[in-house]
């Protein structure tokens, strides 16, 4: 005679539910990854020209201005992509030449190790500022007067290439061997950076007088 | 029926818990080199920098745990399967040439710290990548190793008995190593590199290793007390559809801010607040078969089985801090609403250094002490059994409550009030709840370091301890 016991202390009932638990909500992450995978594809720079917004645009926006305003519709701060601006001279890199420079700044921010003193997106260590918008940030105006360069790449890369010699704090940046042009592959990699759609993140950047709206 | 004193994997297991406890000393010594570092700038400056005095500190919490995650299957495996594991040559291979890997890949993060920015350095050096620095060749060993360990695991269960515990493992131990491959690839496209990434690193951390250590716990609370057999495994399961039907989509509450879109604001927030509910179900389970056991053995008038201490306060303390660390601290600053300002600041390492510490390494402490025990009947706390979990445990929730502090200030000065710049960061930096806070969390970080000095100790002179000579 079997003995009668209830659902819930039926450890087969709590089996299957934990399979199909487990399978569902896998599923769902992998309809849900597919979804943003097409979100967050890189941009073309036809779709940047026509002025068609992507979450990630096209390595060629380091032709272009960016700014990150307040969108009242979203109802946080966004990066807005505005006219053309040069960068180290130029503002008619091509969508390989872009490519070639947001790729070896990606592949210096590995090899150099930022992560692991920086938050990119607000990911790594929180030993040094972030770097989401770090092409913004108001301090680097100061850095150019100080280093004497006419503009704000120059004055990164050179910051880039010799961090111990222009530090803002005592908790300095070492010199990690960065080279000239794999400075300029970083600052390119940050402008793209702060040019992805970070749904506000991080919030009210930059607005040291305070207020939501306020500058 | 399988030798216990004879067995191979069992030695294999504490060959594996050996390698877990020396990295686990590395992790807390070069954590005090990086916590030295935000009171001190100019430590080590240009000589061993914070970046790699972190790297290998995170990168050592994670393979001491792996270390211990694989010798804990590897113990407990002929206890279950009631035969001697398969393929244990092989597996003994495999930890070498896994011992082997790590060694260099440490010295090499020490000794050459960075490479010129081409594929060769991510090859050879590290791939600067948060939690899975290791260079890509050390990847492709890992997988091999990873994949003998798991051929070991399926031939035992396949020639043997398979519980229930033993069934989660094996499905659990798939989907680690299934995981770990996305993570080893190269784009040009941060968000894309991210969103993968944590594939590796949450479905690992919140789903894949809290099933583990719940299998675990279910495995020891047979071994410690005798619970029973149905009940544990009736929970465990229960925790099993908890942890990853609230576990997987909780990535969710990582997707906020790294470029992707906006409804998993909605996903994260939702499956993230979840999270914590199985943990109670963790500590209720522990707590509930320990008081039913004493009272059943006693009822019968006998004594409640209880065969190893120092693992047991380990498990049970275990289940507490997976429960606080994981749970309350994670549940803090899941809300996107709050996470846009405490995203990325010391809240973040307060909630990792308890969440770690509660849900995994003092489980895994546990495993070293049953791994001790051997086929002693009977292993009983010494005085620095008691030390060494006493300064752990208050240097770590030291820590945790400093770092809380110092994310509070952060909070409010660098992000809230001064919009989160270059300038603001540093404001935020040298106020006074940051500066004393990270000066407290120094000082933690060294309780913590003697709690590892106890511990240490006392696992090598435990056996021959009078209390454990007496009975």
């Amino acid at each position: 005679m079997s003995k009668k016991v209830s659902v819930w202390a039926d450890g087969r009932f709590w089996q299957r539910s934990a399979a199909w638990v487990t399978g569902v909500a896998a599923m769902l992450l992998i309809w849900l990854t597919f979804d943003t995978m097409g979100q967050i594809q890189m941009g073309t720079k036809a779709e940047l020209d026509q002025g068609i917004t992507k979450r990630v645009p096209s390595p060629t926006v380091i032709n272009h201005k960016i700014t990150y305003e307040m969108n009242d519709k979203r109802g946080h701060e966004t990066p807005v992509i505005g006219e053309k601006e040069k960068f180290f001279g130029r503002d008619d890199y091509s969508e390989e030449e872009a490519m070639a420079l947001l790729n070896l700044g990606k592949l210096a921010s590995q090899t150099k190790n930022c992560m692991n003193c920086h938050t990119l997106l607000g990911n790594g260590a929180y030993y040094a500022p972030d770097l989401t918008k770090a092409w913004l940030d108001p301090n680097w105006e100061s850095y150019m007067l100080r280093m004497g360069k006419e503009t704000k790449e120059e004055a990164i890369a050179e910051f880039l290439q010799h961090p111990s010699d222009n530090p803002s704090n005592e908790r300095m940046m070492p010199n990690l061997g960065v080279t000239a042009e794999e400075a300029k592959g970083l600052v390119a990699f940050l402008k793209h950076m702060s040019s992805i759609d970070t749904n506000g993140f991080p919030r009210n950047f930059g607005k040291i007088e305070g207020g939501i709206h306020g500058r | 029926m399988v030798d216990n004193m004879q067995s191979q994997s069992k030695q294999l297991g504490k060959m594996y818990f050996t390698v877990a406890a020396i990295l686990f000393g590395a992790q807390i010594l070069f954590g005090l080199i990086a916590g030295t570092q935000f009171v001190f700038s100019g430590f080590l400056f240009e000589i061993l920098d914070f970046n790699v005095a972190r790297m290998v500190h995170i990168n050592a919490l994670v393979v001491w745990l792996l270390y211990a995650m694989i010798g804990s299957v590897y113990y407990l495996l002929p206890d279950e399967t009631k035969v001697e594991t398969v393929g244990i040559g092989l597996g003994k291979l495999g930890f070498y040439v896994l011992t082997l890997a790590v060694t260099i890949v440490v010295l090499v993060y020490i000794l050459v710290q960075v490479g010129p920015a081409n594929e060769m350095s991510i090859w050879l050096i590290h791939e600067g990548r948060e939690y899975i620095e290791a260079p890509r060749w050390a990847d492709i060993g890992i997988v091999v190793v990873v994949l003998i360990f798991l051929a070991n695991v399926y031939l035992t269960a396949m020639k043997g008995e398979r519980t229930g515990i033993i069934t989660v493992l094996m499905a659990d131990l798939l989907a680690l190593a299934g995981l770990y491959l996305a993570g080893m690839f190269y784009t040009n496209n941060i968000s894309i590199d991210q969103y993968w990434w944590w594939w590796v690193i949450h479905l690992w951390v919140e789903a894949t290793w809290e099933v583990f250590v719940a299998a675990v716990i279910g495995w020891a609370l047979i071994k410690v007390i005798g619970a029973n057999r149905q009940i544990v495994e009736m929970w465990l399961w229960i925790e099993v559809a908890m942890l990853f039907g609230s576990g997987i989509l909780g990535i969710g509450h990582h997707y906020f801010w790294i470029g992707t879109p906006e409804y998993w604001w909605e996903i994260g927030a939702l499956f993230s607040a979840l999270e914590p509910v199985p943990l109670v179900a963790m500590f209720v389970h522990v707590m509930y078969d320990w008081g039913k056991e004493q009272g059943l053995q006693k009822g019968a008038g006998g004594k409640a089985q209880m065969n190893n201490t120092p693992a047991f306060l380990w498990f049970v303390a275990s289940a507490f801090g997976n429960f606080i660390g994981a749970g309350i601290w994670g549940f803090f600053h899941t809300l996107p609403q709050m996470n846009i300002y405490t995203h990325g600041t010391q809240f973040t390492s307060a909630h990792g250094h308890l969440a770690f510490f509660g849900a995994f390494a003092m489980a895994m402490i546990a495993m070293f002490y049953m791994g001790v025990q051997g086929n002693k009947k009977e292993l009983k706390m010494t005085k620095l059994t008691k030390y060494g979990f006493t300064f752990i445990t208050v240097g770590v929730v030291g820590m945790t409550v400093a770092l809380t502090i110092a994310g509070y200030g952060q909070v409010m000065i660098e992000r809230a009030q001064f919009g989160a710049t270059w300038e603001a960061y540093f404001i935020g930096q040298s106020s006074i709840w940051f500066k004393q806070a990270m000066g407290w969390r120094l000082a933690m970080g060294l309780v913590t370091f003697v709690g590892f000095l106890c511990l240490v100790i006392d696992l090598l002179t435990i056996k021959n301890a009078k209390i454990n000579q007496e009975s």
